[in-house]
């Protein structure tokens, strides 16, 4: 029933990049020298081997990815690179020559720029402030040219075809600007390989689409670009060549135009994953019973006249592009966002929902699509963050009772398979799989019949990945509406049972079973 | 699965007693009762007079009253606020209630009343950080002056003599039940109780949920907003108790009464554990941090330092107390 993973591959979105691929740079390096060489790089931490002989080279005018699931060691990596670890063996080779990098200023010095999947960004500040930091640090100028930066910070932004303006404050930019503005600042320094962590794990489509127009137009000019990612079709679309990590080895590196999606994860994850997604209902989706009916909502400018029924046993996708009102409607409904018109019915009966403690109340509960600020608390102990939704069943006269919280925690790790050292351990501490299946619980200690899924699986590695999507459809078996948000057109595609496609607010029609399709999906969601 | 923290087989003493200190060293708690007992162990030789039951009673007495404010404070910073205002608050409602004395209400009723009005100030507070959206340094830093002011409007700036207060009332402040004073059993139970409550009550945990992650209390259902204006009522209401409690003890009133007091108990805090961000921070930490302030003060004044030193050295303690943190605790997590 899933289509095979090549064909969910093909390029929807961005643009092919290819011709330019080969084109000889005119930055003055000679041809065919790699910008940088990692010769068998090894590093240890206490307890594990972070790296072990990875090597990779990256030639001027191309992009390379690395993959690998969370703890394969690309962070690590990355960090020798950019100077914060040092190699215990092994060596860093820039333009032929072998580098020591003591630190992230050698780093910068010789023409590696690093952004990170955080923005690292002075918000109160211009952009142009932020993009000369390192500039205006080393001046030996008593009074700042501000004049001159704005007007370099105009010319180098004007190289990335960005609605940018030098004297924008950056809390007024969108999280896409203000990565370009990080690549800007990168290339202030002259850098010549710039080093993308995750940068797409906090964008949307339509963003990651206008952030590999400018990656491309940027290799163009002979800058190599390590692209780090967890999203299988973007390195398929972009990268000309992936470098494949699991558990601090190198298993291989490939050409992109040889070799396949599933190739790769299975390298990844070191076993043939069989079954990408869990089998569908098998009964018509629209056929149980309706447990929820939304009609005409709407809320404010974000979305308009939407109307649908989730079922009994259903997982419905909800897809869009940005700015389509995908998270808002979800919101909405949950009284996360206040609703300006329309109608919520629970079991056939309009209900008044005013804030999130009335959704949970009715049994519907929402997964926020940004773990880190909305989901966890982060200095908390696992046992502490499953609690957090629903005190009530674990206390007496508002009174915890701290043994069944304890018990009530033990069973969701086991329940959900939570990797972790016991209820006491503190949940910055998991890897981004684990801390989602934490929040997971959390959501499902109050037992809801509905759950809206806001981006499920963003920025988690693929075993964690294909676990959580099997999770949903056990809850769907068990009499569960499921509504899964996602930016992933394969996950969408391969999860859901009917998908609603958003366009610019409104509803674009809702399909289900064959007529769930790449084009037909994107079409609808460009509103075509 | 479980947590580590199973008990352990039954052993012997020693065994036991190697576990506790273990325990001690490992908790913020542990490190400040470790402290505390060697400084004792030392000044008892320094001063023959410091291990005396007087000396004793005398310490206690002057942190238990701040003591109860520092409960407030503990709780604030916890939610990730901080109140500025309780040494302003507690002179004002130790004022009003003298004020309404003076002018001839029993001060049984003049009491009750003040403290409701102390807990109204952290409603007027909690309205300002909550609904009006300002932060809770500003607005408390607001109040401390409005408070601090109205309550020198309230005295017209001379201490007001309660002397003429009935016995009964004053005993409150200056009596003994069993051998303990008033003043130290009601702080006593009120550490207990609030302690108890951190741990376990579903309200504080709110608190601590708050503190720890807003945005992530808020998309766990939990009604933010209420539990941060309840946080300030609680802190001027325990603030405002304090001034009732000090006016029975001393029997006056006056307008800068605790000014400053707001610093020392956020340096108590903070030599407790709890993080000026939020989410971090125990009542007993925050107990044991004023109780290290006033032993060192007491000691200062047994070997004869001249009071002008006893700032300095608090300063100097806090700094300590916070870098011994950051090395043996937060680096490396």
């Amino acid at each position: 029933m899933n289509p095979p993973p090549a064909a969910r591959n093909r390029r929807v979105v961005a643009p092919p990049l290819l011709s330019n691929k080969q084109q000889e740079s005119e930055v003055g390096q000679v041809p065919g020298t790699p910008i940088l060489e990692v010769k068998n790089i090894s590093k240890r931490f206490p307890g594990t081997q972070a790296l072990a002989g990875v090597s990779l080279s990256v030639s001027p005018g191309s992009i390379h990815a690395v993959v690998g699931e969370n703890g394969a060691g690309k962070s690590t990596l990355m960090n020798v690179i950019a100077g914060v670890y040092q190699p215990d063996e092994g060596a860093v080779v820039i333009d032929g020559a072998e580098a020591r990098i003591e630190n992230p200023y050698d780093a910068q010095k010789l023409g590696v720029g690093f952004v990170h999947q955080e923005i690292a960004l002075c918000q109160h500040l211009t952009v142009a402030e932020n993009i000369f930091m390192s500039t205006i640090n080393d001046s030996n100028q008593l009074i700042m040219n501000m004049n001159g930066y704005y007007r370099r910070a105009a010319e180098l932004l004007s190289a990335f075809g960005a609605d940018i303006r030098p004297r924008q404050r950056v809390s007024e930019l969108t999280i896409s600007q203000q990565q370009v503005v990080e690549i800007a600042k990168a290339l202030s320094m002259n850098c010549r390989l710039i080093i993308l962590d995750e940068p797409t794990a906090a964008l949307t489509e339509a963003e990651t689409e206008a952030l590999f127009s400018i990656v491309h137009r940027l290799v163009k000019t002979g800058i190599g670009v390590l692209y780090i990612s967890h999203r299988m079709r973007e390195v398929f679309e972009n990268c000309d060549t992936i470098t494949i990590l699991r558990d601090g080895k190198l298993i291989d590196t490939v050409h992109t135009a040889e070799t396949t999606t599933s190739a790769v994860v299975d390298k990844m994850v070191g076993r043939a994953l069989s079954e990408l997604y869990p089998p569908k209902l098998s009964a018509e989706p629209d056929e149980g019973e309706v447990l929820l009916e939304i009609r005409n909502l709407a809320s404010h400018g974000d979305f308009r006249g939407v109307s649908f029924r989730l079922h009994r046993g259903e997982i419905l996708g909800l897809f869009g592009l940005m700015g389509a009102g995908r998270s808002e409607i979800a919101k909405t409904i949950c009284g996360l966002q206040e609703r300006t018109a329309g109608e919520v019915l629970v079991h056939g009966t309009a209900v008044r929902i005013a804030s999130y403690p009335d959704a949970i109340s009715h049994g519907m509960v929402y997964l926020t699509e940004d773990r880190k600020t909305e989901g966890l608390f982060l200095p908390m102990s696992l046992k502490h963050n499953i609690s957090a939704i629903d005190l009530r069943s674990i206390s007496a006269r508002a009174l915890i009772n701290s043994k069944k919280e304890s018990t009530r925690a033990s069973g969701y790790i086991s329940l959900l398979g939570i990797r972790a050292t016991g209820i006491q351990q503190k949940v910055a501490s998991l890897s981004g799989g684990n801390q989602q299946k934490v929040l997971i619980g959390k959501l499902l200690s109050v037992e809801p019949r509905i759950l809206f899924m806001d981006e499920p699986t963003r920025g988690i590695d693929v075993g964690a990945k294909s676990e959580i999507h099997k999770l949903l459809r056990d809850l769907a078996r068990k009499g569960v509406g499921i509504v899964v948000i996602s930016s992933e057109l394969p996950e969408i595609i391969g999860l859901c049972d009917r998908v609603l496609v958003m366009h610019q607010g409104t509803s674009t029609g809702i399909m289900k079973g064959r007529e769930i399709t790449e084009e037909a999906v994107i079409r609808r969601a460009s509103g075509i | 699965m479980e947590s580590g923290h199973t008990t352990p087989p039954a052993d012997n003493g020693a065994g036991l007693a190697r576990r506790t200190w273990g325990r001690l060293s490992r908790f913020r708690e542990g490190t400040l009762i470790l402290t505390i007992i060697g400084i004792c162990i030392l000044m008892s030789f320094l001063s023959p007079y410091f291990l005396t039951p007087d000396n004793l009673r005398t310490t206690i007495l002057s942190f238990a009253i701040n003591g109860i404010v520092v409960i407030g404070m503990t709780i604030v910073m916890v939610n990730g606020g901080i109140d500025l205002s309780v040494g302003s608050v507690m002179a004002l409602i130790g004022a009003v209630a003298g004020r309404l004395y003076q002018s001839g209400v029993s001060i049984w009723i003049a009491a009750p009343i003040a403290l409701v009005m102390g807990a109204l100030l952290g409603l007027f507070n909690g309205f300002f950080i909550t609904r009006v959206g300002l932060s809770p340094f500003i607005t408390t830093l607001a109040m401390l002056s409005i408070a601090r002011g109205a309550a020198f409007v309230v005295t017209q700036g001379i201490p007001l003599s309660l002397y003429s207060m009935p016995d009964s009332f004053k005993a409150i402040g200056r009596g003994d039940v069993a051998g303990v004073p008033v003043v130290i059993g009601i702080f006593i139970i009120f550490v207990i109780l609030a302690d108890f409550l951190m741990r376990r009550s579903t309200i504080l945990r709110r608190v601590v949920y708050t503190g720890s992650s807003e945005k992530a209390a808020l998309f766990s259902g939990i009604n933010v907003r209420a539990v941060k204006m309840g946080v300030y009522i609680l802190s001027s209401f325990l603030a405002g108790l304090g001034g009732i409690l000090s006016i029975a003890r001393f029997a006056t009133a006056t307008p800068y009464f605790a000014s400053g007091l707001e610093l020392q108990a956020i340096s108590a805090c903070v030599i407790g554990g709890a993080s000026l961000a939020g989410g971090d921070g125990t009542i007993i930490g925050s107990v044991f941090g004023i109780a290290l302030l006033a032993i060192i003060t007491t000691s200062m004044i047994l070997l004869n330092v001249s009071v002008y030193w006893q700032d300095l050295v608090s300063g100097l303690i806090l700094l300590t107390a916070v870098s011994i943190d950051y090395f043996t605790h937060s680096k490396g997590k």
